[in-house]
């Protein structure tokens, strides 16, 4: 069942051309990968789906709804939470209160409430610590809870912002390369939690990633773009051997 | 060595959570209530002088110390506290109703301010806010009508349900109190979900707007409370001077705000009271050991604020975290003594900071 679709989409910037004519489909339940060269235009994919950019022409929709003209502090309310290529976390805090910021579009009581500190308020904090701890525990950070996330070691950072965009609920979640700077062993752990998400969470995702190895074993279709274009699409072997893919990389 | 040990989420929720935290809040509390008693008249007017400033410093924190945006105008949210306070306490209003009056029309001021300044950052912001600051210091002496002017204008006594608070003991007590409760007020909303959205929109805006932060409406809104807060302390400082002159808001009273808050320590409340004694306390400390220095030095022309430029500059270089990163370090000594290391609080590298999304 096709929960998400991107069809005709262009993005221009003056006379670059980013995305031309990009069209794809995600099923329910999915991971979704996309790879290509370097200024093949995937992060400006996934820039157009959470509304940084205003797309040329095209549409994004969303389990049945057009959100090509949403704001953009309301993507995350229709559902989909994303991270970021280069780490996007909130420095001056620890690893709980960003995560409690990933939070945020459940409410926790209106302005007044807050400045009362109202029992509401104070029960509304404490079921977000709660809903915020499973997330802990599913990405193994407990030993991290209560660390400023600016003295975290990279790996470790990286995972937070997956666990923040996690614990935003969302039911898909678009990776910006998840494991660029990670180690073989932090990469293996991704490729498992990527599992998880998407077995235990029943969570679609889209992937931007240049690692093959966590492609294949992660992704269930891949998705190849160059020059904003697509070029191929299809199981991740099918994509490893088509000769267009292979002269993309390789030049030829 | 002490460690938190939570059984249930709300443990974490206790704003004193352990005894000692307790005894010395109390003991600052019945250290304050006392001090109008034990200490001399002139003391307890720079005092009360202090909780004001405090109050004005707690409302530029709220701005540059949670959300990043740098104001070098808020003499003018004072002066415009000030002089709606004392005009509606002219037009024969009771105190307490021309108190929130006077913050809401700050803070109206503040939304008007808000909306076109959030537009820009850093620089540039700080160029429209003095330059707001500058056009309130010129309206306001030369709408002679309302303001009296450069003449100036007086301010009439703090009548509150019939009580004379004019005096110096009640009227300490009177900006004590308010202090205590623009402090609690604001810790409330700073631990709640508008503080952290605060704090999100000033390290990463473009994570906040992936996680559903509206980023604008959370810089106005940051701009309305810290000028509401702001005109509070004009209408006390109103009390406070008695007579009101816009030289009174001049633009030397905004530098010392934003020194309070830096020097206090940027995105803590507590660092914004820190930075607030130390500034106010400054001009008494000075004239004080003026007599002491030699004579080509204490003549000198610009002694404070060539302290105010020193005492700012050896912060930065030394302790940009401010008396409050002093003072988490030194509570940190204690509190896990004998682990502290002398690198604990260095932050690790940060790679790759990107400066693509805006």
């Amino acid at each position: 069942m096709t929960m998400f679709s991107v069809r005709n989409l262009s993005l221009r910037f003056g006379g670059v051309q980013a995305i031309a004519d990009l069209s794809f489909e995600v099923a329910q339940g999915e991971v979704f990968a996309i790879i290509g060269p370097n200024g093949a235009g995937k992060t400006s994919v996934l820039n157009v789906i959470t509304r940084v950019f205003d797309p040329s022409a095209g549409s994004v929709h969303f389990e049945g709804r057009d959100i090509t003209q949403l704001a953009r502090h309301r993507v995350v309310n229709a559902g989909i939470a994303r991270t970021f290529q280069n780490i996007e976390l909130f420095e001056g805090g620890t690893v709980l209160e960003n995560l409690l910021l990933g939070r945020h579009r459940f409410g926790h009581g209106n302005f007044f409430a807050q400045w009362l500190w109202t029992p509401g308020v104070r029960a509304a904090e404490a079921a977000s610590q709660a809903a915020v701890e499973q997330v802990i525990e599913l990405l193994d950070l407990a030993p991290h809870r209560k660390s400023p996330v600016a003295g975290l070691p990279y790996g470790v950072r990286k995972v937070v912002e997956l666990a923040r965009a996690l614990a935003a609920r969302p039911r898909l979640l678009l990776l910006d390369e998840p494991s660029s700077g990670l180690n073989p062993e932090e990469t293996r752990d991704l490729a498992f939690w990527i599992d998880d998400i998407q077995n235990d969470l029943g969570v679609t995702v889209i992937m931007v990633e240049h690692d093959m190895s966590l492609v294949s074993e992660a992704a269930d279709r891949v998705l190849c773009m160059n020059l904003g274009q697509r070029l191929a699409l299809g199981t991740p072997a099918e994509v490893q051997s088509n000769p267009a893919v292979i002269a993309a990389y390789l030049g030829a | 060595m002490r460690f938190d040990y939570d059984t249930s989420y709300r443990d974490g929720q206790a704003l004193l959570r352990y005894g000692s935290g307790r005894a010395a809040y109390a003991v600052l509390a019945l250290l304050l209530l006392a001090a109008p008693w034990a200490l001399g008249k002139y003391y307890v007017g720079e005092m009360t002088y202090l909780f004001i400033m405090c109050i004005g410093s707690l409302g530029l924190m709220v701005l540059k110390g949670y959300t990043g945006q740098v104001s070098l105008g808020h003499s003018a949210f004072l002066a415009l506290g000030a002089y709606a306070h004392a005009w509606m306490l002219g037009k024969g209003l009771p105190f307490a109703l021309s108190i929130p009056m006077a913050m809401g029309f700050t803070a109206l001021i503040g939304l008007v301010i808000g909306l076109p300044a959030i537009r820009v950052s850093g620089l540039y912001l700080a160029m429209v806010t003095l330059a707001f600051a500058i056009l309130t210091e010129h309206v306001i002496g030369h709408w002679d009508a309302v303001t009296g002017g450069f003449n100036g204008m007086s301010v009439a006594n703090p009548v509150v349900f019939g009580f004379d608070l004019s005096g110096l003991r009640p009227f300490y007590y009177l900006c004590l109190g308010l202090l205590t409760l623009v402090l609690l007020g604001l810790v409330n909303l700073m631990r709640s979900q508008t503080g952290r959205a605060f704090r999100g929109v000033r390290d990463s805006e473009a994570a906040a707007y992936g996680l559903g932060i509206w980023v604008s409406g959370y810089k106005v809104l940051a701009f309305v409370i810290s000028a509401g807060v702001s005109g509070l302390a004009g209408a006390l400082l109103a009390h406070h001077v008695r007579f009101l002159t816009p030289e009174g808001f001049g633009l030397f009273l905004a530098l010392e705000l934003v020194l309070m808050v830096t020097i206090g320590g940027l995105g803590s409340l507590r660092g914004a009271i820190f930075g607030a004694v130390l500034i106010g306390m400054l001009p008494v400390f000075i004239s004080r050991i003026k007599p002491m220095l030699p004579e080509q030095v204490s003549k000198q022309f610009g002694l404070e604020i060539f302290v105010f430029g020193l005492i700012l500059v050896l912060f930065v270089l030394f302790e940009p975290k401010g008396i409050n990163g002093r003072w988490i370090k030194l509570k940190t000594f204690f509190q896990t003594f004998p682990l502290y290391r002398k690198d604990l609080f260095k932050r690790g590298k940060t790679y790759m900071k990107s400066e693509r999304y805006k």
